[in-house]
């Protein structure tokens, strides 16, 4: 445990931390609203804030959180808007995030690529105190959010439609909620990267719900294994001398493989409990021949 | 209360609205009044769905007004006393939920900032027995059947008790036992006071139920009063006769 000891580790393993908490608590509700590649998309145009910092000199993680912000508000209104034309004109932000941001930190005095790096792919040693204070402001206004307004956004997020006549105020909370997936990429920027930081929002969801029949269970387990990787993986990066963005990510990705071995003999085990358990426990549906049964699976 | 027979919940006037470049509504009227059940009847493309999303506010009208108890549409805030049942649609959220959590959502019109007291869980309750999903409040939806799916986003419109239910095709892809189960409790809340304005394909097993009829065509309003009779039902542009007690009507296919 002596990695404990370097005030650059613990401020990494705190960042690490709320990463883990942070990104699949967002990444739930992209993904249920089957919006997965939203956290990438945000964090292409979060470069350009990373690069704007570094040209004016002001911090690159507020200077990133402002750019990714507008971006993501961007994004909800131009799929409000443009339904037709909205894939191109997200690749137009995409890219345009991206070589914005490699043009302005070549612009920056004494500013190259190499910048950059460490925004890309993350990097422990340069998770400065200055950072943490703001990693820690942002995590808790996303966990304030997630946890807060967790029905709420459940509700849109799992039919709009049915939640505009629930009376919530739809396009302010599909703005928070893209307004919240900003902030968790810098969030995370320091940790695993602004290109590798989507993984953290998706996997660990992926992963939790083989495992899970209701959104509490996946929203639980998918922060478990959010917190188990990251910090697990930011340990292995100091040890191995190995990029922790990486390393945290195939982590995630061997979380998934695993518990989708697991969870394939559970299903399985549930299909027959539940083929037992059916006819004696819905009479209702005793009614109906077998083979119409079947065709009603389809589609559901 | 004044000569009229009862105080209009649903009033729809010369209601435009166009998807796309595309009008498909081309000045609707459709009144609604409280206790009525009517039913919203056409061909596939008439417009009867655009028109019931135009009054819950997901398709934005082009011209006319829309009020609901005699509030226009834009200022009307009471969605408790909505329930709505959306087309079924196949996709399930990206992630499992359980038939409990589903129902809940639709109790958030009764709650102060989504907090969920003990009134709130047994409605909760309370809706999934009435249509017979109690025992299964605890699976997730992907589990479920068609018919079984669908008796779930009649719960959640139930959950918040409210006062008028505007369902999308509710008997589609429905089979024969959930249709009855859903017959009844729509039987229950109109016998409760209930008003219903509902999509249908078809009349089916909620004829008996149906006061009014209007049917759509291309935009306009064909035909508004007594819901037509089995040989007139028969002349519907577009009616294609799947007798419920043939086989399962699935409503994707046509």
């Amino acid at each position: 445990m002596d990695f404990l000891n370097y005030a650059f580790m613990q401020r990494a393993l705190l960042a690490a931390v709320l990463v883990g908490i942070t990104a699949p608590a967002v990444g739930i509700y992209l993904v249920q609203r089957r919006q997965a590649l939203m956290g990438d998309g945000i964090g292409h145009v979060a470069m350009t804030g990373v690069g704007l910092g570094f040209l004016l000199s002001t911090s690159p993680v507020w200077m990133a959180t402002a750019v990714s912000v507008l971006g993501a508000v961007l994004m909800e209104l131009i799929r409000w808007y443009g339904r037709t034309r909205g894939d191109i004109a997200l690749a137009m932000l995409f890219y345009g995030g991206m070589a914005g941001g490699v043009m302005f930190i070549n612009l920056a005095p004494g500013g190259s690529n190499a910048n950059l790096t460490s925004y890309l792919f993350g990097s422990l040693s340069t998770v400065s105190q200055s950072d943490v204070v703001s990693i820690c402001l942002l995590a808790a206004f996303v966990v304030l959010v997630t946890l807060g307004l967790r029905r709420q956004l459940f509700a849109v997020s799992q039919d709009e439609e049915f939640a505009r006549v629930t009376g919530l105020p739809v396009r302010a909370l599909n703005l928070l909620t893209a307004v919240t997936a900003a902030v968790t990429v810098t969030v995370a920027m320091r940790v695993v990267g602004l290109l590798l930081v989507s993984a953290l929002m998706v996997v660990p969801v992926a992963a939790a719900q083989q495992l899970t029949r209701s959104f509490t269970a996946t929203f639980v387990i998918a922060v478990a294994i959010g917190i188990a990787v990251t910090v697990s993986g930011t340990i292995t990066s100091y040890y191995q001398d190995v990029p922790p963005g990486a390393t945290i990510v195939l982590l995630t990705i061997a979380a998934f493989v695993a518990l989708t071995a697991l969870a394939t003999p559970l299903a399985r085990r549930r299909a027959r409990a539940a083929a037992q358990a059916g006819p004696a426990g819905d009479p209702a549906e005793c009614s109906v021949p077998a083979t119409r049964e079947a065709g009603d699976e389809v589609g559901v | 209360m004044t000569s009229e027979p009862s105080e209009p919940v649903i009033a729809l006037r010369g209601v435009t609205a166009e998807l796309g470049a595309r009008p498909v509504l081309r000045g609707i009227d459709l009144t609604v009044g409280r206790g009525e059940v009517v039913a919203l009847l056409g061909a596939n493309g008439s417009g009867k769905s655009t028109a019931i999303r135009t009054v819950i506010g997901q398709v934005p009208a082009s011209g006319g007004t829309i009020e609901l108890f005699g509030t226009p549409r834009r200022s009307f805030r009471a969605w408790s006393r909505v329930g709505y049942v959306p087309q079924r649609t196949t996709a399930a959220g990206g992630v499992p939920a359980t038939v409990t959590e589903i129902v809940s959502s639709g109790r958030l019109s009764r709650t102060r900032f989504g907090v969920f007291r003990r009134a709130d869980r047994e409605a909760v309750q309370r809706a999934l027995a009435a249509v017979g999903m109690a025992d299964r409040a605890k699976d997730s939806v992907n589990a479920l059947s068609g018919g079984q799916h669908q008796r779930v986003l009649i719960a959640r419109a139930l959950v918040a008790e409210p006062e008028l239910l505007i369902m999308d095709e509710p008997m589609a892809g429905v089979d024969l036992a959930s249709q009855e189960i859903l017959a009844r409790t729509l039987r229950e809340q109109v016998a409760a006071g209930a008003t219903v304005l509902l999509v249908l394909h078809e009349l089916g097993p909620l004829e008996p139920l149906i006061d009014r009829a209007v049917v759509l065509r291309d935009g306009c309003v064909l035909h508004d009063g007594p819901p037509p009779q089995a040989v007139g039902q028969h002349a519907l542009p577009g009616h294609d006769h799947v007798h419920p007690h043939e086989s399962i009507h699935t409503g994707l296919l046509s």
